[in-house]
């Protein structure tokens, strides 16, 4: 049964429905995963919606093959994708791991419930933002997205396609239960308006590619599997042939590739969007679903004449350092809600290095944080004596 | 070093086209049998119609996970464990491609058993190639899924306690198309089985019964690496066809070898397209007689 990649129009979706359409509308035709809660609507969609468009799903044994299956699914050119929640997130570490070491595009879809271990499955949590960051062992860079309504779970999705397409890496969405659950209105635009981008290709001759050679921008072209440059892709520390170098020479080379062609592409990668920042004194800075209680936070805060801004962060990982760095000596405070015990927190009290205070506006999962808890922490940081 | 072994790398070999040249010397040890079992796959692919450029080789970790590193096709160094559920994407997403995994016992069958179980089951239309050299090589020689029971490894100094799988028939009871086995020195009927393995849809599975001097061959006093070939060999009895169940590994009896299973089945990829083509009747296929299942209810 054909079907449209790009269901132009506004509809009425959850925040899981809306990504499994932004990864269709990028381009995606490859869904590996698992069952789970509070993600398994994103699979289940997209068991309906790749056939329709010549894609294949494929319901793999756990997260662990979920997340191998996709790698390959990209080395044989296809967009790939796998969804999740935190328990599968777990697994899927060691093979994000490979994708980041063998430069492999490709999204996997974190709609974060309350841990740890199983934690609350049906309700809301942001634990996993350091996980996202450090959970693979050794040494990289990512790029993680966090949306905070349907409307977002398709645009970010999209985002962390060409992210991933651009930087040759697996780009993860932090959503969460609350945005993965609610229903609201998604406008589709029409495909033409719509950004994909693809991996680069390699066009020098057979004989003289170098699989892992950066190209422009620090990325190296990628060839798929079946081009015919009979290129070796390995999870061992490899040089620019892709060839193991079994020494330390080989993996400062290599991860200085990794580090390089994602901190010095920030400018194309940072994302944040700030609301009535420009006379704040104090900077609220949230992501994902905090972000919405932050945002209504902030407006009733206007209201009653606090001089309070927001910084909504669309990219978290890599974080916004030097914007940071700059804002803190401007504002009496920083404030950050966030569904965790303090992770995010941590990144922008090291970047703000004392410059102002930092404050933790927390909730351990299991419900949203409110905006009266982030306004009483408005008021009580304007009320320090500076 | 003698005149020969200064000699040798100048000469050109019959399947250097498929070697990675460049990484020559590998890491093997001299006397493994991994070594057999490449040449077996790199004479199957020789002899195979598809073009070079839809040949993929995924492997997982270990001695013989190192074997995607000198293969020159489009080849990928996995996860441990992982090569079969990396390569099912590889497969689905360019079903053209023509998937060859090849990999260890303990990577395939210990951390990756789940993976072989679900894709022989899905019958992905996968070759996998196990290596089979009841240890752990990679490592220094520990207790694998294949250990028999009693041999000694650095994990099971004073004998295994476990008892081992039967791999070939376990992947016939998942539902594999293609299953064979062969010791290393049966290098024309490996070959053979490779070929047909390859040639076959669906997933294929050939075990490759193979010497470990160095690890798993030392600390069994089989020390010489013809000697272990030997001890294998001459213990194995051609049964072709016997029911799986039944191809047993015994070094006191028999080591069975053949080919055991060789059937049809749909692939994932036909079963797929046939189910999205909406060309199924609704399950059950004999419908459910509602009044019927009431009454014994009632009754
Ligand atoms: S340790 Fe054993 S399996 Fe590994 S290369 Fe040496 S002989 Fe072969």
């Amino acid at each position: 049964m054909a079907g449209k990649a790009v269901l132009t129009g506004t509809h009425f979706m959850n925040g899981d429905e809306a990504c499994c359409e932004g990864a269709l509308a990028a381009g995606c035709r490859f869904f590996a995963g698992y069952p789970i809660t509070p993600a398994t609507e994103v699979a289940e969609r997209m068991s309906r919606r790749l056939p329709q468009v010549g894609g294949v799903f494929v319901q793999m044994e756990d997260e662990i093959a979920s997340m191998a299956a996709i790698l390959g699914g990209s080395w044989g050119g296809a967009k790939s994708m796998t969804s999740t929640s935190g328990p599968g997130y777990s697994l899927m570490l060691e093979n994000i791991g490979l994708g980041l070491c063998t430069e492999t595009p490709c999204v996997v879809c974190n709609v974060q419930r309350a841990g740890p271990s199983t934690g609350l499955p049906t309700l809301v949590g942001q634990g996993d933002m350091m996980q996202a960051r450090w959970g693979s062992h050794g040494v990289y860079e990512v790029i993680a997205v966090a949306p905070a309504s349907p409307q977002e779970m398709f645009d970010f999705t999209i985002k962390a396609f060409n992210l991933s397409e651009e930087f040759r890496l697996p780009v993860t969405i932090l959503a969460d239960e609350v945005v993965g659950h609610m229903n609201e209105r998604v406008v589709v635009p029409p495909a033409d308006q719509i950004v994909v981008k693809d991996r680069l290709k390699p066009t020098v001759p057979k004989e003289s590619y170098l699989p892992y050679q950066p190209g422009p921008y620090g990325v190296a072209p990628m060839a798929n599997a079946g081009d015919g440059y009979y290129m070796h892709v390995t999870g061992l520390t490899h040089d620019e042939r892709g060839y193991p170098g079994m020494d330390a020479a080989t993996q400062v080379e290599m991860t200085t590739r990794l580090r390089d062609k994602i901190q010095n592409n920030l400018e194309r990668i940072l994302d944040y969007d700030t609301v009535m920042l420009d006379d704040a004194e104090v900077a609220v800075v949230a992501y994902g679903i905090s972000a919405r209680s932050a945002r209504g936070a902030v407006l009733a805060a206007r209201e009653r004449g606090l001089k309070v801004g927001l910084i909504k962060l669309n990219v978290v990982w890599p974080f916004p350092e030097q914007f940071f760095r700059e804002l803190a000596p401007k504002v009496k405070a920083m404030i950050m809600p966030e569904i965790n015990l303090g992770q995010m927190v941590l990144e922008l009290e090291r970047v703000v290095g004392g410059r102002c205070p930092v404050e933790l506006v927390a909730h351990p999962g299991g419900a949203i944080i409110t905006p009266d808890r982030i306004i009483k922490a408005v008021q009580a940081a304007l009320e320090e004596k500076p | 070093m003698s005149a020969q072994a200064q000699a040798a790398p100048q000469a050109a070999h019959p399947q250097d086209e498929l070697l990675r040249t460049d990484r020559i010397p590998h890491i093997w040890c001299s006397g493994c049998g991994i070594g057999i079992a490449f040449g077996s796959l790199m004479a199957a692919i020789a002899k195979c119609d598809t073009p070079r450029d839809d040949i993929s080789v995924v492997s997982g970790i270990g001695c013989t996970g190192r074997l995607a590193g000198y293969i020159h096709l489009d080849s990928f160094h996995t996860t441990h464990g992982r090569a079969i559920p990396f390569a099912t994407g590889l497969h689905l997403t360019r079903p053209q491609n023509k998937v060859i995994v090849a990999s260890g016992d303990g990577d395939l069958l210990a951390i990756g058993g789940n993976h072989f179980i679900h894709a022989a089951r899905r019958n992905v239309d996968l070759t996998v190639i196990c290596v089979n050299n009841f240890n752990y090589g990679m490592t220094g020689g520990q207790l694998a899924p294949s250990t028999p029971f009693g041999a000694k490894t650095t994990t099971t100094p004073m004998g295994s306690p476990d008892e081992p799988f039967n791999f070939c028939a376990l992947a016939a009871a998942c539902g594999a198309t293609y299953v064979a086995r062969w010791t290393a020195l049966h290098i024309r009927r490996l070959t053979t089985a490779i070929s047909e393995a390859m040639n076959k849809k669906g997933f294929s599975f050939v075990e490759v019964i193979a010497p470990c001097p160095t690890a798993f061959g030392r600390r069994n006093k089989i020390r010489r690496s013809l000697d272990l070939l030997r001890f294998y060999y001459e213990r194995s009895v051609v049964k072709n066809h016997l029911a799986p169940g039944e191809a047993t590994i015994d070094f006191d009896n028999k080591l069975v070898v053949g080919k055991f299973v060789d059937i049809e089945r749909p692939t994932y990829l036909d079963q797929y397209d046939m189910v999205n083509r909406g060309e199924l009747e609704a399950w059950p296929a004999t419908g459910v007689d509602a009044s019927a299942a009431g009454q014994r209810k009632a009754g």
